[in-house]
This record gives C-alpha cells, sequence and structure tokens, in this order.
C-alpha cells in the first residue's frame, strides 16, 4: 500500500503525546477499529469466494452472464473515461483559464455528482431522458443509459485532478513557443498537453475505479436486463437475492482487484510526477 | 476568440445536459403541482421514519468516523510508526470498494450463516434486516474522510505551537483543545461535511444490508428508489427533492470549508498520498 507524505516524513520533533492515551493504545485501537469496520469484511468476502475451491471460483467469475456483465462494466468504464478524459479537460481548462460572470457557482457545481445521492443521480437522469422524456429522448434500459450514468458519477475525477496542474503551470513555456512561431494547435500538443498528463490520467484511473463499482445510479435507469444493461455491481446484488452467494464474493473479488491495482497505479503516477 | 467560445459551449453544454438540466427537471417535476403533493408525500409515516432513520445513521457514523479520523490522522502525522504505511493503505480501501461488494462483506459476517451472525443472534443481537447493521455499512463507506483531510493539515500546521505548549506545562489534553484542534478545525470540519453527504446519500451497501422494509429499514435513498419502483413517483420525486436540498447545501458547505481549509482540502477525490494533485480547487473559482 502506498504511504502518505505523512508516514514518509514526520516532521522533527514528533512525539508530541496523544492527549490521554499513548501512540501504542491509540494505535491499538486504530487498527482494531479498521480491523472491525473494513478488514475482516472485506476477509469474509474474499474467503466465501473460494469456499468450493479455486475450481468453483472460477466457474462462477467465467458463467456467461458474469462474464457479460464484467464484459458491459469495463467496457462502459473505458467509454465513459475517455468521454470525461476529454470534457474534464475542457471544463478544468475554462475554469482556470478563462474569466466569467459566476464562475466560482460553476466550480462549486463540479462537486454536486459527489454531494448528490447516487440514487437520485439516476433519478434525475430518467425525469430527462428517461420514457416521458419533455425532449423526446427516451434512453432508459439501454447501454446508452449506463454511460449516462456514470458519465454523471465520474464527472469530477478528471476536472479536479487537472485543475491543480494548470494552475501551477508556467505561463511562460507557452508565451515561448508562441513566440517561436508555433500554433495554438501545437503548443497544446508538446506544451500544455504533456504537462497535464499526470493529472488526467490520474483523474482517468480514479474514475474508472468508481465506474467499476457504481450500483445506485444504474439500478433505476439501466433496467437491469442480463446479457445487455446488467453491470457487475447489479448482477453480484442479483446473486445474493438468489441465494447464490458464493458466486456474488467471486464477483467481487474480480471487481475488488482491478480496483486495487488502478488505486496502486494513482498513487505510484503521483508520485512520480511529483519527482519530475 | 472561436477557441475560447467553442471550449466554452463544450465546456458549459456538457455540464448543462449531464448536470444542470437534469436536476432542474426534477425540481419542475416534483413542484409541477405546486407544493402540496410532495409535502403530503413527505409526511407519510414510512417517509417521516426514513427521515428518521437517515438522521440516525447520520448521529451515529460520522461522530465514530470523526473521533477515529482525528485520531487516526494525530497517530499518522506525529508518530513515525512503520505501520503507518499500511493503516493509510486501509484508510482508502472504501473508495476502492463497490458498495454492492460492502453490502456483501457485512452479509457474510453477520447474516445467519455468517462468521459471527449466528453468535450475535444467540445473545439476542440481530445486525443483517436492522439498523446495527445499516450503521456498519454506513460507517465503512464513509471511513476515509475524516483522515483524509485532518492529516495535510496536521502536516501544515507543523509542531511547534504544540511544543510551546507543552513547554509551557500543558498536558496532552490541554495541548490538544487548545492548541491543535482549533488549528485543524476547517480540515476536520470538511472531511465532517463530506462524511456526512456520503452517510445521507448511501444506497448500495445499505440496501443489501437492510431488506429495505417500509417503516422499519429504509432510509430515504431507499425510500426513493421503492417509491419509484411501486410507480409512486410523487415520493420518489419529493424524497430525491429532499436529499438533492441536503446536497445543495453539502455543496455550500464544501465549498466554504474547501477555502477555509485552504492547504488541507483534498477534496472528496481519493487520490492516495498525494499532495501535488490535491492544493485547494476552489481557491481559482472564486
Amino acid at each position: 500500500m502506498e504511504a502518505n507524505p505523512a508516514t514518509v516524513a514526520p516532521p522533527r520533533g514528533a512525539g508530541i503525546r496523544l492527549p490521554g492515551v499513548g501512540a501504542g493504545l491509540g494505535r491499538g485501537l486504530v487498527v482494531l477499529y479498521l480491523s472491525l469496520m473494513v478488514m475482516l469484511p472485506l476477509a469474509a468476502v474474499v474467503a466465501e469466494s473460494t469456499e468450493g475451491g479455486l475450481g468453483a471460483f472460477w466457474d462462477s467469475v467465467s458463467s456467461s452472464q458474469s462474464i457479460a456483465a464484467l464484459k458491459l462494466t469495463v467496457i462502459c468504464s473505458l467509454i465513459v473515461v475517455a468521454i470525461n478524459g476529454v470534457f474534464g479537460t475542457i471544463i478544468a481548462w475554462v475554469l482556470v483559464r478563462d474569466e466569467f460572470p459566476g464562475k466560482g457557482a460553476v466550480n462549486a457545481l463540479i462537486d454536486l455528482p459527489f454531494a448528490l445521492p447516487t440514487i437520485v443521480a439516476g433519478l434525475t437522469l430518467l425525469t430527462l431522458y428517461g420514457a416521458e422524456s419533455p425532449i423526446g429522448l427516451d434512453v432508459a434500459f439501454t447501454r446508452v443509459a449506463v454511460v449516462m450514468a456514470l458519465c454523471f458519477v465520474t464527472l469530477p475525477f478528471v476536472t479536479r485532478a487537472v485543475q491543480p496542474l494548470l494552475i501551477e503551470m508556467d505561463r511562460e513555456m507557452e508565451e515561448a513557443a508562441t513566440s517561436l512561431g508555433a500554433g495554438g494547435f501545437t503548443v497544446f500538443r508538446r506544451i500544455i498537453f504533456p504537462n497535464l498528463l499526470p493529472g488526467i490520467l490520474a483523474g482517468v484511473m480514479l474514475a474508472f475505479a468508481r465506474a467499476l463499482g457504481e450500483f445506485g445510479s444504474l439500478v433505476l435507469i439501466s433496467g437491469n436486463i442480463p446479457f445487455k444493461t446488467e453491470v457487475s455491481s447489479v448482477f453480484i446484488r442479483s446473486q445474493i437475492e438468489s441465494g447464490n452467494v458464493s458466486g456474488a464474493a467471486a464477483v467481487s473479488v474480480v471487481l475488488l482487484a482491478i480496483s486495487l491495482l488502478l488505486l496502486v497505479a494513482v498513487s505510484f503516477l503521483v508520485r512520480w510526477s511529483a519527482r519530475k | 476568440m472561436t477557441a475560447k467560445w467553442g471550449l466554452r459551449g463544450l465546456a458549459f453544454g456538457y455540464l448543462g445536459l449531464l448536470l444542470l438540466a437534469p436536476v432542474g427537471m426534477i425540481f419542475y417535476k416534483t413542484f409541477e403541482h405546486g407544493l402540496g403533493p410532495p409535502i403530503e408525500a413527505m409526511t407519510s409515516p414510512d417517509a417521516v421514519h426514513a427521515i428518521w432513520l437517515t438522521l440516525l445513521m447520520v448521529a451515529v457514523a460520522v461522530p465514530l468516523n470523526t473521533v477515529f479520523g482525528v485520531g487516526c490522522a494525530l497517530l499518522l502525522v506525529r508518530h513515525r510508526w512503520k505501520g503507518n504505511a499500511l493503516i493509510d493503505g486501509i484508510i482508502n480501501l472504501p473508495f476502492a470498494v463497490s458498495p454492492v461488494v460492502i453490502g456483501l462483506s457485512l452479509f457474510l459476517l453477520y447474516g445467519n450463516d455468517g462468521w459471527f451472525g449466528p453468535t450475535l443472534s444467540e445473545w439476542g443481537i440481530q445486525v443483517l434486516f436492522s439498523t446495527p447493521g445499516m450503521i456498519l455499512a454506513s460507517v465503512f463507506v464513509s471511513l476515509p474522510f475524516v483522515v483524509r483531510e485532518t492529516v495535510p493539515v496536521l502536516q501544515e500546521i507543523g509542531t511547534e505551537q504544540e511544543q510551546a505548549a507543552s513547554t509551557l506545562g500543558a498536558n496532552g489534553w490541554q495541548t490538544f483543545w487548545r492548541v491543535t484542534l482549533p488549528a485543524i478545525r476547517w480540515g476536520v470540519a470538511y472531511g465532517v461535511v463530506l462524511t456526512t453527504a456520503r452517510v445521507l446519500g448511501e444506497f448500495g451497501a445499505v440496501t443489501i444490508v437492510s431488506g429495505s422494509i417500509s417503516g422499519e429499514t429504509e432510509t430515504l435513498p431507499l425510500f426513493v428508489a421503492k417509491s419509484f419502483e411501486q410507480f409512486n413517483e410523487e415520493a420518489a420525486y419529493a424524497g430525491a427533492i429532499v436529499l438533492a436540498l441536503l446536497a445543495l447545501t453539502t455543496l455550500l458547505l464544501m465549498s466554504i470549508g474547501g477555502r477555509r481549509a485552504k492547504a488541507g482540502a483534498s477534496g472528496p477525490i481519493p487520490i492516495a498520498g498525494d499532495t501535488a494533485l490535491s492544493t485547494p480547487t476552489t481557491k481559482e473559482g472564486s
């Protein structure tokens, strides 16, 4: 697991005692809390997934409905992060480099998908793009709806990762390139884009991890049709409901592994770009 | 000039079609026939119970994760230990886990065939399909926020003032209450806002462990989903509006808190162990 900078370089003179409890006792309590709340439950999922041996694990993961759900989840998530990679960067650019009235409000609006409960996100999309659509655009229960809901919930990631890089970026580089005769697109391709790339990648990977596990915004709008619009998280729920808990656990472990890899990759990426 | 307007158009168009128009539409749908129907829908016994249960989740999960978060952040920043990196990694785990998987994990521990379920039910404690299980789910999903917002602020303030306080004879608690906590309060407050928002809106994990029994184990997000599935659209929209208003309040507090917390505000984005990317994002917008 990746360390916080805090844990790597504690300030000199560390050792101010925690109030009341010593560091040892505090550590014990933290470990106990994390074990009870997070580690034990997840350990139960991993244990359950291999209950019937590795063969049973593989059978659950490779059943045709499970594979269809995983495929849909991964492909939709890829499409979604591609869309939000482009639009998230454009939005970050407009928020940092452009001036317009109401910029503060637009900037705050970016966090709306984080603040809005996922079930409400799904419902709002359904009122505008569902069967009773006032603009005659009904995408409910289709794969387009899956992509749309995932775009909604992952919107902030890329923008929020790119914004600080844009703020810190040295304008002189761009000016130098322009004065040397580079056109707008060349400046973007050779100067701006390479500088923003670590942020875009970090945002995209976090958005991808989020999209893989998304549930609340999809249950109402996707229709949860097996082999068509059923994503992995919904598939897991249907397996729990039909009593196939080991099967649900097996698919959960696959999702868990992908997300963990992504989080580790992101923290490596962040350190690498910080060192550059 | 054209490039500028082109980019503006793309940015505003995307935000408008994806965020603003749908959210505006749900407000319109709710109040289409005046204030009467939504108020009536929100005062039904099931709705009132759902609101109370949701507030109960917040009242238990948020203080738990706040005390844990501040204590854990103090340990991570102020006390060198080789296990700190591992603790830090585990704290980010809830971000990587699907809510449904979190629900499943609690189901496996506290269900009738679970690791703890049979023993606890012998003692007369029902966790699954009842309030304790839902609280556990809420705690799990919202665990990282306070730690993540407090750590950078603690790093930022350093230890000089704390050392001065203890040189002058303050004990650990006095130093904490009079020096450390006032200095980190905005970071903690920002974390509390994010935690509250997450607990209020949690759907996936809670839906698995609660059984969603109307008037018993139904929080407001579950009430919204069930009302919609039962074609009671008025109640679904009204519940969604209550949640949306809470979200808008959160947003307001986030933009204030984020600005106050300044150096600390890494925002709700789980960028592990990163300070380069998580510098405040609210300041340029103001």
